[in-house]
């Protein structure tokens, strides 16, 4: 398949694997005392199990995998919230497919729609936007999940509400940015990160200059990355390069997709209908300043927020994790996905215990499903 | 082969209303004209009384499956739910060894359904039982109400015969053991989520759907020794393999570069961020055979259309036992494990 299979090629690869190799022995790294690379976004983990990466890559390397999926980081109360608002006999409640199964403290989305809440798995808001023109004695709303990839999308779908004046329709927003995340990692005393692999889908509307202060203020090398298996390879040798060369600047590696300047419709669109809340909670993380958006007045009326007086900032209340889940520990880079007790027997993929064994992009989801054992070749 | 009715229609409603269901003479209608005059089944019974030389062979086993079908939407490119639910149980009965010979059709009809769909699902299911040689011999129907169903939805239940020389079960297969799959993975499930429409996919794709009995009475008569052969339907060949790893206690491993894919597939997977290996498959199957055997199962697997495809794609081993791995194109091993709740739409 063109653009994808140039990407995926094994001669090709050789050539990187063995350039990492050389960096890496260079930088006298070894199993014992590895380079730490962070990988920061869900779809990179994803691909790096997918394609067997970890393993072909040499163990004086070793991918930390970072806090860039969203259902991974979504707290259980926003989760709660969520089955509060569908629950409401008069709602439609719409999701993107991937918050289903994230659990809550009472339950799921998905155990709610088993209990009679009427939610729909819609794949765009602009779905649940024509759900709710064709619905108009119910209130539709939608579940604004995810980093600044699905940020824009929300965006536009509220201005189009708003252009055409729907009063049935809100969004419940519990979008996040990428950047303040790092930086909480970065201020972390027991940090260990020695470069980044920055995100390629939530660069494409951001640009590379919020990643700036990584390389200024804390002497880290970055690189933005594609997602096929040859872009995170090659990537990571810029991120490997750097630290040999002791440089540390921001590198766009995905330049055929990332212009440096970002997208300016979907920056403007964000910032007309967004503002970023004081703080927000993530999982496994805690409360990060600056990492949350919320809806702006002018938009109020499309604020399920405001419509429902629920949310983040509101009662808010902070929930325990489950017993026995580490899921912080293991998204900060502190234990391995199979270090944690829970790991394969109390959490599994169908049982979820905690956030990262939920999606396909959760590191404990891809370990579980692809990277577990040490495999034997046959003969 | 059965001809389609000469005599006058007797339903002449557009849709179906709760008096087709209501026992009187809406219903009989609706059973005699749309759907007994198309099967044509031996007497008007209640019950098939039935007869074939196979089931007195001494030793012969009775085969007997049953399987319900829900697809929406239910009409798609290369398919309908019609064709599906007559070649789902066909190929449920084929996979064991079993010469298919009849099946049972029971619908359960929403209120409001267009008598003009009817007719092509039964058009259809004749069609289909037509090419794979089977007689849908008894049925039932009944009409719900609107909102208590959704369309149509069609059980079939299949008896078939096993001759007494075969013995085809997933313990069989040994490490060594050549895995072959017969054409493309994952049409069906493609096929599904573009006729949907949800997506604005351009692409059309056909389902895979077609009857796989003729197929494996090819490969068995050129390879009496295979061991096992498993349709990769729900779940698609990652299920069928990892059940066959499981059952037999041994390892499997496949190769990425040599797996079978449309370009449109590989396309939707890539856009949906879905795993082809898990997406559904309605007439394709995977067979192991002993590995000197390889060659002749793949020769006697093209003499038949709906084997054309035929191609190794990995092996059983001694390693890693009951786990089934993929040798990446990169060189890499990841596991290929069952597929874990997804929220896909209805496929079957």
């Amino acid at each position: 398949m063109n653009y994808t299979d140039e990407f995926r090629d094994p001669v090709a690869a050789k050539g990187v694997l063995a350039a990492i190799e050389n960096v890496v022995t260079e930088l006298g790294a070894t199993k014992e005392k590895p380079v730490h690379i962070m990988e920061v976004c869900g779809g990179h983990t994803h691909a790096i199990f997918r394609y067997g990466l970890d393993k072909l890559t040499p163990p004086g390397l070793e991918f930390i995998h970072g806090p860039g999926c969203p259902v991974c980081v979504l707290p259980m109360s926003r989760v709660d919230e969520c089955v509060e608002i569908a629950e409401d006999p008069k709602v439609i409640f719409t999701t993107f497919g991937d918050a289903m199964r994230v659990p809550g403290t009472k339950k799921s989305l998905i155990q709610a729609k088993a209990d009679g809440a009427d939610i729909r798995m819609v794949y765009s808001p602009l779905d649940a936007l024509e759900l709710a023109r064709r619905n108009p004695d119910r209130e539709v709303v939608f579940f604004g999940l995810g980093f600044e990839t699905t940020t824009p999308s929300t965006a536009l779908t509220i201005l189009q509400a708003d252009a055409d004046e729907l009063t049935n329709f809100s969004i419940f927003c519990n979008h996040i940015t990428v950047p303040p995340p790092i930086k909480a990692l970065l201020d972390d005393p027991h940090m260990i990160l020695d470069g980044f692999v920055g995100p390629g889908h939530v660069s494409m509307v951001i640009g590379t200059e919020p990643y700036e202060f990584i390389a200024r203020d804390y002497g880290k090398p970055i690189v933005v990355a594609g997602f096929e298996p040859l872009d995170l390879l090659q990537s990571v040798l810029m991120v490997l390069e750097q630290i040999r060369d002791g440089r540390a600047e921001v590198e766009n590696q995905y330049s055929r997709i990332v212009p440096n300047e970002g997208n300016p419709v979907s920056i403007a669109a964000c910032e007309k209908v967004y503002q970023p809340r004081p703080t927000f909670e993530w999982r496994g993380l805690g409360e990060i300043d600056a990492s949350g958006l919320r809806i702006r007045d002018r938009y109020r009326a499309y604020d399920a927020e405001v419509k429902f007086d629920i949310g983040y900032g509101r009662n808010n209340v902070f929930t325990a994790e489950q017993e026995g889940c580490a899921c912080g520990d293991v998204m900060t880079g502190r234990i391995k996905p199979r270090a944690c007790p829970q790991f394969g027997t109390g959490c599994t993929p169908e049982m979820p215990l905690g956030a990262l064994m939920v999606s396909s992009e959760g590191a404990c989801a891809a370990y579980y499903q692809y990277g577990g054992l040490d495999l034997e070749p046959a003969e | 082969m059965n001809q389609p009715t000469t005599q006058p229609r007797r339903v002449v409603a557009d849709k179906v209303t709760m008096a087709h269901g209501g026992g009187g003479k809406a219903m009989r209608d609706l059973i005699e004209d749309v759907f007994t005059s198309v099967f044509c089944p031996p007497g008007m019974e209640d019950q098939a009384r039935l007869m074939d030389p196979a089931i007195v062979v001494p030793g012969a086993k009775l085969a007997f499956t049953t399987d319900s079908f829900v697809v929406s939407p239910m009409e798609f490119p290369g398919g309908d739910i019609g064709k599906i639910a007559v070649c789902g149980t066909v190929n449920d009965l084929a996979v064991g060894g079993a010469k298919p010979l009849w099946l049972s059709a029971a619908f359960i009809i929403e209120e409001g359904v267009e008598i003009s769909t009817l007719r092509r699902i039964a058009a259809s299911m004749q069609s289909a039982a037509d090419i794979a040689g089977v007689k849908i011999v008894t049925g039932d129907t009944k009409v719900v109400g609107k909102g208590s169903g959704d369309g149509v939805f069609i059980t079939t239940s299949g008896v078939g015969v096993i001759d007494p020389s075969r013995d085809m079960l997933a313990e069989n297969v040994q490490p060594g053991d050549v895995a072959i799959v017969n054409g493309v993975l994952g049409d069906h499930g493609a096929a599904i989520l573009a006729a949907r429409g949800d997506m604005a996919l351009k692409t059309e794709i056909p389902s895979d759907c077609q009857s796989l009995n003729h197929l494996i009475e090819a490969l068995l008569t050129a390879v009496p020794e295979t061991r096992v052969a498993r349709d990769a339907t729900r779940g698609g060949l990652a299920s069928a393999l990892n059940e066959i790893a499981d059952a037999a206690g041994v390892g499997i491993e496949i190769g990425e570069d040599v797996l079978p894919l449309r370009t449109e597939v590989k396309g939707v997977c890539e856009i949906l961020g879905l795993d082809p290996l898990y997406l559904a498959n309605e007439g394709t199957l995977v067979v192991f055979v002993p590995e000197d055997q390889a060659d002749a199962a793949i020769s006697a697997m093209k003499s038949v259309e709906a084997g054309l495809g035929a191609v190794v794609i990995g092996k059983a081993t001694t390693k890693h036992p009951k786990t089934v791995v993929m040798r990446t194109l990169f060189g890499g091993l990841r596991i290929v494990d069952m597929l874990v709740g997804e929220q896909l739409p209805r496929i079957c």
